[in-house]
């Protein structure tokens, strides 16, 4: 599905992932309305809300997915739909087809298809990419293993390195915390961080508000519709995820001892950002 | 014991020779694509498809017209129909197709009894006719055999994606509606090259079968393609002699050498199969109770 290209991005969003009045309808029902947001090159954007409330609608409408009604996106200035070999994808675990015999190697292997051309084969350049991103992820020993046969941590990881593999400048993960391990999770936050560094644009759709608080400098929260964007010290906040979850929300703050409840950490300057959990403390309470 | 003869006798007619190269074709292409047939569940399609070509086939016979053209072009529409209702996640897809092809089979029987030698005709179309074989029917055989096998080579990745990961072709920007389409289209072409050889209700069984045994002899997607020609390839020669020396259908024993063939892969596969299956669980069982002993030990002799 195309965007209706309605407005131009304006000019000083050619660095950023603009979405202005997004909205998403399967048949006529609405499932997600007005999501308005900015993020900026090395930017990690939490996707937050409750089951069904659209995260992972929102990421799909990013890529030009799902059926938009209304809204546009813009990536360095161009519809999104037109970048597409810019944003890599990693899809929920559920929507694949687990038993088809395809190895690691060939799965990873599927992030370098964007920069292939049609009826042509990845080459020596793409084994080399597709390696190092296997070993980044500390997967090259399972190179030859069918992926249905690894635990679901290893096969996020897998997901994870094809992403990676296709060098993007968008990175979108649709709920990559459900049922892994915590060493697959170390991994996965430290991919984002050094994504982060690297100046990419990351969104995290999950429903674990303790990796999204860790992981994020902003977060999104859906519900049907858009119900808040804005850095951490502005959205990770009793009221606001109240409001977003239609009800209270227990917050466990990023894990270090001592800590009142509820509390958020400082967003400083994005590019600079470190996972300095300052405690500040009772502001919002 | 058959001795070389077995195998050579036959050749000396030209009906068998033309015989033994169509289902050799058949044999191959069918089980290439039969691949993705499995792969992808699309057994009821394929046998929907099977169905569904049927009335373009008697309708070009009747006229006069090539029976491969009347069945191509009711199988490119047929898959456009499918690949559409497929778009549509409201309808129940399964009931409106079944409804859909059998009622266009039926179509096909009704115009079929206006025939002369219906009997005759209606048996051939629908079990296949390998000995009356042209060698015309051959080249097109071949061709749309090539056709098909050259579009799964060329177009391996984009195939394989839209397969695996549907949601991730789409991101990348895949066409997999059209990509779909052409699936159909080729298992169409494919349906279509086998109707000599075994006819219309068989042909789903040289769609499944191979793949389906290969699928449990290997994880690679590219071997399991070599492999499940191969078994089409062997069942189709196979079944051709058997039914030749014992003056059986063809279509059918060809069909039977391919379930045979599955049936003793699905016991005796090296991974995938019944008996290492078995054999591992027991191995397992065994593990289990030996370190079993390890552990209850200290407690029995604590109590």
């Amino acid at each position: 599905m195309t965007l209706p290209a309605t407005s131009p991005p304006p000019v000083d969003h050619e660095d950023c992932l603009v979405i202005r009045d997004l909205t998403v309808a399967y048949g006529n029902k609405v499932v997600l309305n007005g999501v308005q947001a900015d993020i900026r090159r090395g930017q990690v954007v939490g996707i937050v809300g409750p089951n069904g409330g659209g995260k992972s609608t929102l990421l799909k409408a990013i890529l030009g997915i799902a059926p938009v009604v209304d809204g546009t996106v813009f990536l360095f200035g161009k519809p999104a739909a037109k970048m597409r070999s810019r944003i890599a994808y990693v899809p929920q675990r559920e929507e694949v087809e687990w038993d088809f015999p395809v190895t690691v190697m060939d799965v990873a292997m599927m992030g370098r298809y964007p920069r292939t051309q049609w009826l042509r084969r990845p080459g020596q350049h793409d084994r080399q990419v597709v390696h190092d991103m296997l070993a980044k992820v500390d997967m090259v020993d399972y190179s030859g293993t069918q992926i249905g046969q690894l635990s679901g941590g290893q096969q996020q990881r897998v997901f994870i390195a094809r992403a990676l593999a296709q060098e993007a400048d968008v990175l979108l993960l649709d709920e990559p915390m459900n049922g892994i391990d915590a060493t697959t999770q170390e991994i996965i936050m430290a991919v984002i961080e050094e994504q982060r560094l690297a100046g990419k644009i990351v969104l995290l759709a999950t429903h674990d508000l303790v990796s999204a608080s860790c992981a994020c400098d902003c977060l999104c929260c859906v519900n049907e519709r858009m119900v808040s964007y804005g850095p951490l010290a502005e959205t990770y906040t009793p009221a606001n995820l109240a409001e977003t979850y239609g009800g209270p929300v227990i917050m466990l703050g990023p894990a270090k001892g001592g800590d009142e409840l509820p509390h958020t950490h400082h967003v400083g300057d994005h590019a600079h950002h470190h996972h300095e959990h300052e405690n500040l403390g009772s502001e919002h309470n | 014991m058959p001795g070389l003869d077995y195998i050579t006798d036959p050749l000396q007619y030209e009906f068998m020779r033309r015989a033994l190269l169509e289902v050799i074709l058949m044999g191959a292409v069918t089980g290439t694509i039969g691949t993705y047939v499995v792969l992808r569940g699309l057994s009821f399609i394929g046998d929907a498809l099977s169905h569904a070509i049927f009335p373009g086939v008697v309708l070009a016979f009747l006229i006069g017209a090539g029976i491969f053209w009347g069945a191509l072009v009711f199988g490119i529409l047929t898959s456009a129909a499918i690949a559409v209702v497929a778009t549509n996640r409201r309808v129940k897809e399964d009931s409106a197709i079944g409804v859909l092809f059998v009622g266009s089979f039926a179509l096909g029987i009704v115009l079929i009894s206006s025939s002369k030698n219906f009997t005759r005709d209606l048996t051939s179309f629908l079990f296949g006719n390998v000995l009356g074989v042209t060698t015309n029917d051959i080249i097109l055989s071949a061709v749309a055999g090539v056709v098909v096998i050259l579009l799964i080579v060329l177009l391996y990745k984009e195939l394989l994606i839209t397969s695996f990961d549907r949601a991730a072709a789409q991101a990348m920007g895949l066409p997999v509606f059209w990509l779909d389409l052409l699936l159909l289209v080729m298992i169409s072409l494919t349906i279509v090259v086998s109707l000599r050889a075994v006819g219309n209700i068989l042909v789903v069984a040289m769609l499944v079968t191979p793949a389906a045994t290969a699928r449990l002899l290997t994880d690679r997607l590219p071997v399991m393609m070599v492999v499940s020609a191969s078994i089409g390839v062997i069942a189709g020669v196979t079944g051709l002699y058997i039914s030749y020396w014992n003056d059986v259908a063809a279509g059918g024993t060809i069909v039977l050498v391919a379930t045979a063939i599955f049936g003793l892969v699905w016991i005796f596969a090296p991974q995938h199969g019944y008996v290492t299956t078995r054999l591992l669980r027991r191995r397992l069982a065994t593990d289990l109770a030996e370190t079993r002993v390890v552990f209850e030990s200290p407690e029995i002799q604590r109590h």
